[in-house]
């Protein structure tokens, strides 16, 4: 299988005052691949997601998605319009869904752009015109085999906030995937799960990059989930980079265990990651 | 139960009672008769009665915080028996009488409340049985009071003044309804909106007059201009959040309403604009003789002329442009843009996640919540004949939003019950003028303490799974 680049990250740097989150970074992921960025708290990862997801403007560097949609350089561009024109999705640290809404609700969102659009900008819309109502209906179809996929089908009509923690995990990234995502990115979606809930989301993660055919890049602590699922795996540390390779190759390397395992960083990182990283990262 | 920390507590309310009431209630300044200065005149039995009146309320609250229903109730039962026959004899004002009466009856009924409940705890759950009454009041009561609206001029007990009043609350519910979706929705915090209505009443009042347009052509030119200016303050402060867009929006309120004061050659300063156009029925006027070749009203249906006509149509109109206001509103709750509207209310950096144009979106809710305003400033032109900037001061703006907030966040019905309560019921108490404010203030507090999310706070989904498999196969 040959590998396309689907986004070249050259040089990426961020400041915040005087720290320097993010120090000239540099890393490519692939189409269809699962790319891993990992590292201690405060590494820097969910910055770098945030410079391309558009809600940071990294002074320095350069974000070019190349993905099915064109060709793209994402430092330029507004935060919504990454999404709607470049298809790059993402998830939050700290769950971001809309609470009061329902399950179903914050599906269909995800699609405005096909709705808005499908509905005259709201003009065809208000009088019920069929092409807008058979595309809501398309857009509730494909929120209901996202439901199905989750199991969620029964609490579509819940209020969001109402679900239980894994399963708000869960709708969130059905909710990216429901924008028709080039390039998914999940900030750390394994925070808070339980064993078999992790076990389901690299599942999720693998069915996601085999069968949708895009790219994900994925921010975990999680060792199981890392190495056991990751094409690629990209190691920062004080918001440099300090590892890129296979999982294989990032596990041997001294710079990444001095990192993790190195004495200041000791009481940083959660001891099962220790552990697992130790016993080579398969639960 | 902490007998102790009650008495305390009341005692404290007691005290920050005894504070305000002695400056505000205690020395009242009154003219001379001659008229040559003014007097002071103490009124301590009144602020003894109200710092009773705080003691044994407060007490009776904080009973209420546990799950028994007796003591409360013998409490406001005192207050009315022994309270009511001293404070007739003692207070200068009945409406000392009255808010005794009306507090001591709300604890009565909230702990018999207590007593029907079988669970006994005040809380979540009743909110959601409150979600539940007003899902049902939506679906049920609003036909019924929409029939009701469209019967109510042809009841015999509706007098001339009833009717006017009729009119003034469907006017707020109109403006409710119309800031519903900037501030329910969307989100957006507006306390200027009463500009935009200032706008529409100008825009229809200026057109007549300089380009004698009938109102049928200004009303949508109003609402077009109302529009336009929503876009115009919009585009520059919505990206600004919470507390910095309410206080642009104050202000471009009261730059609206001061630019009309001042700009006399344009506006008439604060004389205003007279003899602004009254509306005609399909061109036929109200008119006792028409000028020669137009038919009256009247005339056209071979009846005899009365005033009450004009009255009983701009009813009907503003009973139409109010429900058109809902149903607008109603059906793009179900579509993208209003969605969005939603989904930035409930989250913006999300929003922003999932591709959708946050500027945009707010935008449309501001002019869509604008352009209503216009309609309903271009209706309340032609109604009064008369406009001045007097009309569009910011406490327009606080009322219209204290209905909404009242009424409950983005519940339409809410609305409707809440303009009711603001408008409609102190126009029977007007006797009680100066203690408006006051009604009108503790009101609110009450509203704050036990509802918190409005009088009918009840969000419906846009779309149900259920239904939209309905509809899809
Ligand atoms: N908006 C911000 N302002 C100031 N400092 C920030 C901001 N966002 C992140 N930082 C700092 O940048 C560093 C990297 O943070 P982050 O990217 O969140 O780390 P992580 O790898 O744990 O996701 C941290 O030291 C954090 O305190
Ligand atoms: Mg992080």
């Amino acid at each position: 299988m040959t590998r396309t680049p689907l986004l070249q990250v050259e040089h990426l740097t961020m400041r915040f005052g005087g720290l320097i989150a993010v120090n000239d970074i540099s890393f490519t992921a692939y189409d269809r691949e699962i790319t891993a960025i990992i590292g201690p708290n405060g590494a820097g990862k969910t910055t770098v997601f945030n410079c391309l997801t558009g809600f940071y403007n990294a002074p320095v560097g350069r974000l070019r998605l190349t993905g099915a949609r064109g060709e793209f350089l994402l430092e330029r561009m507004d935060g919504f319009r990454i999404a709607q024109k470049g298809g790059v999705a993402r998830t939050f640290q700290n769950i971001r869904l809309f609470p009061q809404m329902t399950v179903l609700e914050n599906l269909i969102i995800a699609q405005h752009n096909t709705l808005m659009r499908a509905s005259g900008y709201t003009a065809a819309g208000l009088f019920g015109l069929k092409s807008y109502r058979d595309a809501e209906r398309e857009a509730v179809e494909l929120a209901r085999s996202w439901l199905d996929r989750l199991g969620l089908t029964a609490q579509a009509d819940w209020e969001a906030g109402n679900l239980p923690y894994g399963s708000q995990r869960r709708l969130e990234i059905a909710r990216a995937m429901c924008t028709k995502p080039v390039l998914l990115c999940l900030d750390e979606p394994a925070a808070g799960l339980n064993p078999r809930e992790s076990g389901e989301l690299r599942e999720l993660l693998t069915e996601i990059r085999d069968r949708r055919r895009i790219g994900v890049l994925l921010i975990e602590h999680d060792m199981s989930v890392v190495m056991g699922i990751s094409d690629h795996i990209v190691v920062l540390d004080y918001g440099r980079l300090i590892a890129d390779g296979t999982p294989a190759e990032v596990r041997s390397d001294p710079a990444v265990i001095r990192a993790y395992l190195g004495e200041e960083d000791t009481d940083q990182i959660p001891p099962e990651v220790a552990r697992n990283l130790r016993q080579g990262g398969r639960v | 139960m902490d007998v102790r920390a009650l008495l305390k507590d009341a005692g404290l309310a007691a005290f920050v009672a005894f504070m305000l009431a002695l400056p505000m209630i205690g020395f009242q300044t009154v003219d001379f008769s001659g008229g040559v200065g003014i007097t002071v005149v103490t009124r301590f039995g009144d602020v003894a009665i109200s710092v009773v009146l705080v003691f044994v309320g407060r007490l009776a609250l904080s009973l209420l915080q546990y799950p028994s229903w007796r003591p409360p109730l013998l409490m406001a039962s005192v207050v009315v028996v022994v309270g009511l026959p001293l404070l007739k004899t003692q207070a200068h004002y009945p409406v000392i009488t009255w808010l005794a009466v009306i507090a001591s009856a709300v604890i009565a009924v909230r702990s018999a409340w207590l007593h029907f409940d079988v669970s006994g705890v005040v809380g979540r759950d009743e909110n959601n049985r409150m979600g539940d009454a007003a899902a049902f009041i939506g679906r049920w009561f609003g036909p019924v009071f929409v029939l009701f609206a469209v019967i109510f001029p042809f009841l015999p007990t509706t007098s001339r003044y009833l009717l006017d009043l009729g009119i003034l609350v469907l006017t707020y519910v109109m403006l409710g309804w119309g800031l519903n979706v900037v501030v329910g929705l969307a989100g957006l915090l507006d306390l200027g909106y009463v500009a935009f209505y200032a706008v529409g009443a100008y825009s229809y009042a200026i057109i007549a007059r300089d380009f004698g347009l009938t109102f049928w052509a200004c009303l949508p030119l109003a609402g077009l201009f109302a529009a336009f200016f929503g876009v115009i303050l919009g585009f520059p402060v919505l990206r600004l959040r919470g507390d910095y867009l309410a206080i642009v929006t104050l202000g471009f309120g009261e730059i609206i309403r001061i630019v009309l004061l001042n700009w006399a050659s344009f506006s008439g300063g604060p004389n205003g604009i007279s003899s602004i156009p009254r509306p005609s029925f399909l061109g036929m006027p109200f008119h006792p003789n028409p000028p020669e070749g137009v038919t009256s009203f009247h005339q056209f249906f071979n009846i005899d002329f009365s005033a009450e006509h004009r009255i009983v149509f701009l009813y009907y109109l503003i009973l139409i442009l109010a429900l058109v206001t809902n149903s607008f509103t109603l059906r793009i709750r179900k579509l993208p843009i209003g969605r969005a509207w939603e989904a930035l209310r409930e989250d913006e950096i999300a929003c922003r996640a999932l591709g959708i144009n946050p500027t945009n979106t707010k935008l449309t809710a501001f002019a869509i919540g604008a352009m209503f305003a216009g309609f309903a400033g271009a209706f309340f032109a032609t109604r009064q004949g008369f406009i001045s900037p007097e009309s569009f001061s910011f406490i327009e703006s606080a009322v219209i939003l204290a209905i909404v907030v009242l009424g409950g966040m983005g519940s339409q019905i809410g609305v409707v019950l809440a303009a009711v309560l603001l408008i409609g019921v102190p126009e029977f108490f007007r006797e009680l003028a100066q203690f408006r404010m006051l009604a009108f203030g503790a009101a609110m507090v009450g509203i704050m303490i036990w509802r918190p999310r409005g009088l009918l706070a009840h969000r419906d989904p846009s779309i149900r799974l259920s239904d939209a498999a309905g509809a899809g196969r």
